[in-house]
């Protein structure tokens, strides 16, 4: 429905996102004039109902903001309290922590791409539908997730909100030979992740560059997933020089922001827009991908990942997700190889009067917490920052781009529905956890 | 493709959908995490509203909306109530469903979410939100079966897999879903685990919480923090007594009860009983198990 001027589309649900949240998009004649996520998940209060808790509970508490990620949660927690009560955890329970993290990177990737976003680029409505003419396909992605699957249940004790996670380690951890079982399914893994690589590779790709400041840990020597310093790039500025800062002083560079539709904050780094995620952890740890990893790139199309090449076309996230598949089987692989069971499965971490930040790279981006504790270890106050919150504002500039790239090319006279469908998948594109930030699409177009 | 004859097959399986109120996906994602029986489930039920998976609604790929069209065979609920809206499209999923089973300790008891109503929702709103006029939220989380009838009510933190089959394929069949009310300390003993409270004297509340996840906390030397939600009757002053000789504190005991189910009402009671048992030290009600001495 067209008329000269005015017109308003409306989409009352954004699927395949994990949670609610609606787009508010206007155009005049031929240009957008805005672009509006609005995030509408119900609030849940988290941060709040954490104080008054031990300074033990955090890690199952926050599990429960999001059953897709609920390891990124469990891990910043515990980095966070152990900061705080001056506790490192390293060697071999320190590796236990970065196997399960790389379950959960296997299985949210590999959920990501086969079951919610290569319908969007093989024109589906769903992974049911792909199934019927590419059967195969959704069944390797299943395969694939379910060995990220296995990976939790054997350390954490079950998929989502594994109970084994505790402030200092772990209350059990496996003999090496329990691990032994993962490892020959992880190989079928490679084959499995390396054929997904090139599947993707071979989709259709929209042209898009972004052009957002990148913000990922780096943990120089290898891949960011667990730890490392939150180091942020400008890739089209002309010297391109990463700035870094310490994890306890990520709150002075990102400004988180209440506006009046979402419940979700937005986020700002150093007053600029920013990106979390995939592209940013590419661009920021390529070079220290497994060599597997990195070829399964090269060969994709992505350039040279050792040589600094970054991917600046969301739409190509999924390839870059597929690569990061590769990555975490690797090293899931290199861990379970080198493991040695630890003598015991947790250090102590006595509670103190101090406050303590941790940060991962969650399969959506970067995930920050802050605790302060009391002197017995109640908490007294608490801070997370969710990845989907600080990709918002550059999710709606995608949007924008994506809808002006069509007027553009098509004039005022754009097909509602593509441009509704350009929209939804400028947005997968990211993998917005909404439940962490917020889900749902509820999508007005207005045309004045 | 759809082929002609696929397309009427699907017209006669029975149809399910999947909602989503106050909660963390978790829940709904135990559906895709059926990696084994997914696409075999596919072909058995007509999947016509699952947001989190399909934005398609019924054969035609017409757009799906936030609360359905209906009718629909089976509906799962995530999540609690915890906005006036969601108050009304619970409503409307139940009018639209001619059977309706609630996924997970929120929506079956208000979910963590629920630790709202122990406290001032304004300033829960205030500590989150410099803006707090900006939120508009309910003083309470409440789970489904305060605003509509439901016919049955999958407990856990997350749900079980295998009971989340279970329920499924009971409603396939027409029967009743058999998901056993015995608790976690059953399942320890079907698994061989020794009991860690016995053992070790690590407190556990498996005694009081309902069995499904296979008693997997015990088994990582862990004790069970009652992610699953009550058993049908709890022994709470035994339960309380117990804790308290394993050394839990009264603010421990409160906290681990004030979790993931903590507005069931067959947990209301820890307060009180947490607070008599501290008053009186010694006393010797009926069903009290003896203290060693
Ligand atoms: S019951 Fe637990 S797992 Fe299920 S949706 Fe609620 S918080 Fe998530
Ligand atoms: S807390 Fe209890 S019910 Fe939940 S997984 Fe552990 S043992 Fe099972």
């Amino acid at each position: 429905m067209s008329h000269r001027g005015t017109r308003v589309l409306r989409l009352d649900a954004l699927a395949r996102v994990e949670g609610e949240a609606a787009l508010h998009l206007r155009v005049q004649e031929d240009t957008v004039t805005e672009a509006r996520l609005r995030i509408y998940e119900p609030p849940r209060f988290f941060e709040a109902f954490l104080i008054g808790r031990a300074h033990t509970e955090p890690p199952d508490i926050t599990a429960r903001i999001c059953g897709i990620c609920p390891v990124a949660y469990q891990m910043s927690a515990c980095q966070a309290i152990e900061n705080a009560c001056g506790v490192t955890v390293d060697g071999p329970l320190a590796e236990l922590r970065r196997l399960l993290y790389c379950g959960e990177w296997i299985e949210s990737h590999a959920l990501h791409i086969h079951l919610l976003h290569a319908p969007d680029f093989l024109g589906r409505a769903d992974a049911v539908e792909l199934a019927r003419d590419q059967r195969a396909a959704v069944e390797r992605g299943l395969r694939i997730k379910q060995t990220g699957n296995a990976i939790l249940e054997q350390l954490g004790g079950r998929p989502i909100h594994p109970v084994n996670v505790r402030v200092g380690g772990f209350y059990r951890t496996p003999a090496r030979e329990e691990l032994r079982p993962l490892a020959e399914r992880l190989r079928q893994a490679r084959d499995d992740a390396l054929e997904t690589v090139r599947w993707v590779a071979a989709f259709d790709f929209p042209d898009a560059t972004s052009d957002h400041d990148l913000l990922a840990l780096c943990d120089p020597g290898r891949y960011a997933i667990d730890s490392g310093t939150p180091t942020a790039t400008a890739p089209h500025d002309r010297t391109p020089t990463p700035r870094e800062f310490a994890v306890p002083d990520l709150e002075q560079h990102v400004h988180e922001e209440q506006v009046p539709h979402s419940t979700a904050l937005t986020a700002a780094l150093d007053g600029r827009r920013y990106l979390t995620g995939p592209l940013a952890r590419y661009a920021i740890n390529g070079r220290w991908l497994h060599p597997v990893a990195a070829e399964a790139a090269r060969d994709a199309g992505l350039g040279d990942p050792l040589a600094g090449d970054v991917c600046d076309n969301p739409f190509r996230s999924i390839v870059v997700r597929a690569v990061e598949v590769v990555q975490a089987v690797e090293e899931a692989l290199r861990i379970i190889r080198e493991y040695e069971q630890p003598p015991r499965p947790a250090l102590d971490v006595l509670p103190r009067k101090a406050v303590g930040t941790g940060a991962t790279e969650a399969p959506r981006g970067l995930l920050y917490h802050r605790y302060a504790l009391a002197e017995d270890g109640t908490l007294t106050a608490a801070r997370i920052i969710p990845p989907t919150a600080q990709n918002q504002t550059a999710i709606e500039a995608d949007v924008r781009r994506a809808v002006q790239a069509c007027l553009n090319r098509l004039g005022p006279a754009a097909d509602d529905e593509e441009l509704t469908r350009l929209c939804e998948r400028a947005i997968r594109n990211h993998d917005p956890c909404i439940s962490c930030a917020a889900h749902f699409l509820d999508l007005t177009v207005e045309r004045t | 493709m759809e082929t002609d004859r696929g397309t009427a097959d699907i017209q006669t399986l029975p149809t399910l959908a999947v909602w989503k109120f106050a909660s963390c996906d978790g829940c709904q994602l135990t559906l895709l995490d059926c990696e084994d029986e997914l696409l075999g489930l596919t072909e058995q039920v007509r999947i016509e509203h699952f947001l989190e998976m399909s934005g398609a609604e019924g054969p035609g790929g017409g757009r799906a909306e936030l609360a359905g069209r209906g009718p629909y065979d089976l509906s799962l609920v995530e999540g609690s109530i915890t906005t006036a809206e969601d108050a009304e499209r619970i409503q409307h999923i139940r009018r639209i469903s001619r059977r309706l089973v609630t996924i997970g300790a929120c929506a079956t008891a208000g979910g963590i979410q629920a630790l709202r109503n122990f406290g001032d929702v304004d300033e829960f709103r205030a500590a989150v939100y410099a803006r707090p006029d900006y939120i508009s939220t309910l003083e309470t989380s409440t789970p489904v079966s305060a605003h509509v009838p439901v016919d049955f009510e999958l407990r856990g933190c997350p749900i079980d897999r295998r009971q989340l089959l279970e329920v499924i394929t009971a409603h396939l069949a027409g029967r009743k879903p058999q998901i056993p009310g015995h608790s976690v300390c059953f399942e320890c003993k079907r698994r061989g685990t020794t009991c860690i409270t016995v053992a070790h004297g690590t407190p556990c509340l498996g005694p009081v919480t309902h069995a499904g996840c296979g008693a997997i906390c015990p088994a990582y030397g862990r004790g069970c923090y009652g992610c699953f939600g009550p058993t049908a009757r709890p022994n709470l002053r035994s339960m309380i007594a117990q804790l308290r000789r394993d050394g839990m504190s009264e603010t421990d005991i409160l906290r681990v009860f004030r979790t993931f189910n903590a507005a069931s009402p067959e947990y209301a009671p820890v307060a009180d009983l947490a607070a008599e048992e501290q008053d009186t030290p010694r006393a010797g009600t009926e069903n009290e198990p003896e203290r060693p001495v």
